[in-house]
């Protein structure tokens, strides 16, 4: 009878322990979206976490890219977001952010090594929270498929001049395209994003004296109506922007060298390293140059932590984790990520690649810092870039298929801009 | 209770007990309110249902078409009264979308007009030749039933990458036309075709839910009717226009509404097979409250509300005029 009873106890004591343990474990939610491996080794990095922090589970809900873009910000402003995020829209978000300031060990670490890029997360007048780190820092530049170049005998740009201008390169892709019947001679991702490194090359200042975004002025005409000749006359991948409603890229037409020339950016060379290998020669090559100078676009992903979560401690210790510099330098390493850290940019990342043509790729994008307009950092962090971007998007849109002439099209931007920040207030 | 007897022993006292607490629960109810009163009773969960999901969305709707700015909550909205309606309005020649300030809603409903019209009739046309080649004796009609019914199964998305696959510039279609000699054609990037190719794929991937509906409609016809007209001497055309059309249009108005109600609604499969291009060539105003109020950074929430009040009253107006069509037509 009392082995019965002790068993019996053994028993109650182990049920009411179990919810107990259960109770005492903290789990927090990651809302993610991939552009290549980084989530493989997300999960990897936070699987040793877990085992050195078990209260704490971190669990990673990959989504699809537009997921972040239009699904987060209403979850969000709904208060049922996640606990943590990674989002591109940087600024767009900020009044959702958690200040993990209060739960952070060191926050000075934060301000030393993420300082410059800690304003791009924040709301206009606020210069001290510290809502989470860069993943990756970006760089938009184009692609080039050398072999292609090599095959046609005819020399790239880039190996004969240091400023190459945007016409230049348009017209050796299409000697190269015209040559080996290659059906695309270049290709812009569908983003206004992208076409603003161009832009502000050929002179577009986006910001008129009062610091409202503008795009009426003669450089960023320049490049739109050069943009849209380009559709038209078949030098651009007439179906990618006209065909395609939001965020488009041409990955596969480049991976699989249907492409000559592919204006899209740093992220891309993970993908590119997996889905092309050594299969021909890609090369990153320096932004085209015109008045305005010779620069892509900065931007980045970030892991940021959300204000509504019930548990910022917990957040800020995951964040702590993640943002140390040795495991974003191996996350930087393993994702072939450019990163966004003042340490790990001085003592240099040793990317974990084999493959000479990614190196030499992203050395060309780091490389690009240097030569990025101020303008083009002042765009990347102000908060609402994304109303200036989706409108240059649809409304050159409409013009390549002739619903719009080139200076209708840059009216309606700027009407679509003034617009939605008169109703954001 | 008399069913009950009709049952097997072991469901008869189930059945019994269940009938006795429902009898229990309702009786009191129907001495409260009186037996005329008890049909309101019996539609009660109907109309909470109905009240939550449709009428109260709709209200809220209406709410959020008369508020601006780009916060989420009703009430952190300021209200604005017509002026989302007003922008939506604001057009110097409403036949010139250009000259309107929300151009692309004006983009909308011309490219929604054009696209219910000619996916409408071709439904309807399209159906009724396949239901009545189907109601016909004709070799394999079970699989030739089963053929026309197949898209319908489909996913819209499955649908428009499957389209998408056949007109792309590398796609089968061309590579068919290159075969006999043809020259390769970019079909969703011409304007005129991409409206063509939407109608197209929409009629080829619905037509079949149709054609069955039509398919009952014809064979609910008596075929004494057809005797008669026949001993009467009438020919094919004559039983089709004197005997078949009149029978089957009150058939052939649910299709008729059925189709406009999902025509004007028409979103996925554009969306996923031309992104509402090239430019804005068939973009439909489904998409465009979408875009206003979703895709962009700053989501207009009001203007979309608005432009989506448009669109259901539109709808509502259509279907009356259609209703009150259908019951003069049937009265004559």
């Amino acid at each position: 009878m009392r082995k019965i009873l002790a068993v019996m106890l053994v028993l109650c004591l182990l049920l009411a322990a179990v919810p107990g343990m259960t109770q005492d474990m903290v789990e927090l939610r990651i809302r993610w979206y991939d552009d290549g491996n980084e989530g493989e080794v997300l999960r990897d990095l936070l699987d040793r976490f877990e085992a050195d922090y078990p209260d704490i589970s971190v669990e990673i809900d990959t989504v699809p890219y537009r997921a972040i873009l239009e699904n987060l910000p209403l979850d969000l402003a709904a208060g049922e977001g996640p606990d943590m995020a990674r989002v591109t829209d940087l600024g767009g978000l900020a009044e959702y952010y958690l200040d993990m300031t209060p739960h952070l060990s060191d926050p000075g670490y934060w301000e030393e090594n993420f300082g410059p890029f800690l304003n791009w997360k924040r709301l206009p007048g606020d210069d001290s929270s510290i809502p989470g780190f860069m993943t990756q820092l970006t760089i938009t530049g184009p692609f080039i498929n050398r072999t292609l170049f090599e095959q046609a005998g005819i020399d790239v740009p880039s190996d004969m001049s240091d400023s190459v201008t945007w016409d230049e390169w348009a017209e050796a892709s299409r000697a190269v395209a015209e040559a080996l019947e290659i059906p695309y001679p270049m290709a812009m991702d569908r983003s206004g994003h992208r076409f603003a490194g161009p832009a502000i090359s050929s002179g577009a200042m986006y910001f008129d004296d009062m610091g409202h975004p503008t795009v009426m002025d003669e450089g960023f005409r320049d490049m739109a109506e050069r943009f849209v000749g380009w559709h038209l006359d078949g030098t651009m991948h007439p179906e990618m922007w006209p065909l395609s409603e939001g965020y488009a890229g041409a990955n596969e037409e480049f991976a699989n060298a249907e492409l000559v020339f592919y204006m899209s950016g740093s992220w891309q060379v993970g993908q590119f390293s997996e889905q092309i290998g050594d299969a021909f020669d890609w090369q990153t090559v320096p932004n085209p140059c015109g008045p305005g100078g010779c620069t892509g676009m900065p931007g980045g992903a970030a892991l940021v932590g959300i204000g509504a979560t019930e548990h910022p401690a917990e957040v800020a210790r995951v964040m702590e984790y993640l943002a140390s510099q040795d495991v974003l330098g191996e996350f930087a390493a393993r994702t072939l990520f450019i990163p966004a850290h003042a340490g790990l940019s001085a003592s240099g990342v040793d990317f974990d690649t084999d493959l000479q043509l990614a190196k030499d790729s992203l050395g060309v994008f780091v490389g690009q810092v240097g030569t990025l307009e101020q303008t083009a950092f002042d765009l990347q962090a102000y908060a609402f870039n994304r109303a200036v971007f989706d409108a240059t998007r649809d409304r050159l849109t409409q013009a390549m298929v002739g619903e719009l002439t080139v200076d209708e099209a840059i009216a309606r931007i700027q009407d679509d801009v003034d617009t939605a920040l008169a109703e954001q207030g | 209770m008399r069913i009950l007897t009709t049952l097997d022993p072991l469901t008869r006292p189930l059945l019994f007990i269940l009938v006795t607490a429902i009898d229990g629960i309702l009786k009191p109810i129907q001495r409260r309110v009186g037996i005329d009163k008890m049909g309101y009773f019996f539609v009660l969960p109907n109309l909470l249902i109905f009240g939550i999901f449709v009428l109260f969305p709709m209200l809220l709707n209406l709410y959020y078409a008369m508020t601006g700015g780009t916060k989420l909550f009703p009430a952190d909205r300021p209200f604005v009264g017509l002026d989302n309606f007003a922008t939506l309005f604001d057009c110097e020649n409403f036949s010139q979308p250009n000259s309107c300030q929300e151009d692309l809603f004006w983009r909308g409903i011309f490219n929604t007009i054009q696209f219910v019209v000619f996916q409408v009739s071709g439904i309807v046309l399209f159906s009724l030749i396949t239901a009545l080649v189907l109601n016909q004796n004709i070799v394999a009609r079970g699989f030739f039933r089963s053929v026309f019914f197949y898209p319908v199964l489909l996913s819209p998305v499955v649908v428009a990458l499957i389209w998408k696959w056949i007109l792309q510039h590398e796609g089968v279609l061309n590579a068919i036309l290159e075969l006999f000699g043809g020259e390769s054609m970019r079909w969703l990037l011409d304007t005129n075709w991409a409206m063509f190719w939407v109608v197209f794929v929409s009629v080829w991937a619905l037509m079949g839910f149709y054609t069955l509906i039509l398919l009952a409609g014809l064979q609910s016809i008596p075929p004494e009717l057809y005797e008669a007209s026949s001993i009467d001497g009438a020919n094919t055309w004559q039983d089709f226009r004197f005997v078949t059309m009149p029978l089957l249009m009150p058939t052939m108005f649910v299709v008729l509404v059925l189709s406009l109600i999902r025509a004007v609604q028409m979103f996925d499969q554009i969306f996923v097979l031309t992104g509402g291009g090239p430019g804005t060539r068939t973009q439909l105003m489904v998409q465009y409250i979408y875009t206003t109020g979703f895709s962009n950074q700053i989501q207009l929430f009001g203007l979309s509300a608005a432009a989506s009040m448009v669109l259901g009253v539109s709808l509502l107006i259509l279907t009356l005029l259609q209703l009150r069509l259908g019951n003069q037509s049937s009265l004559a």
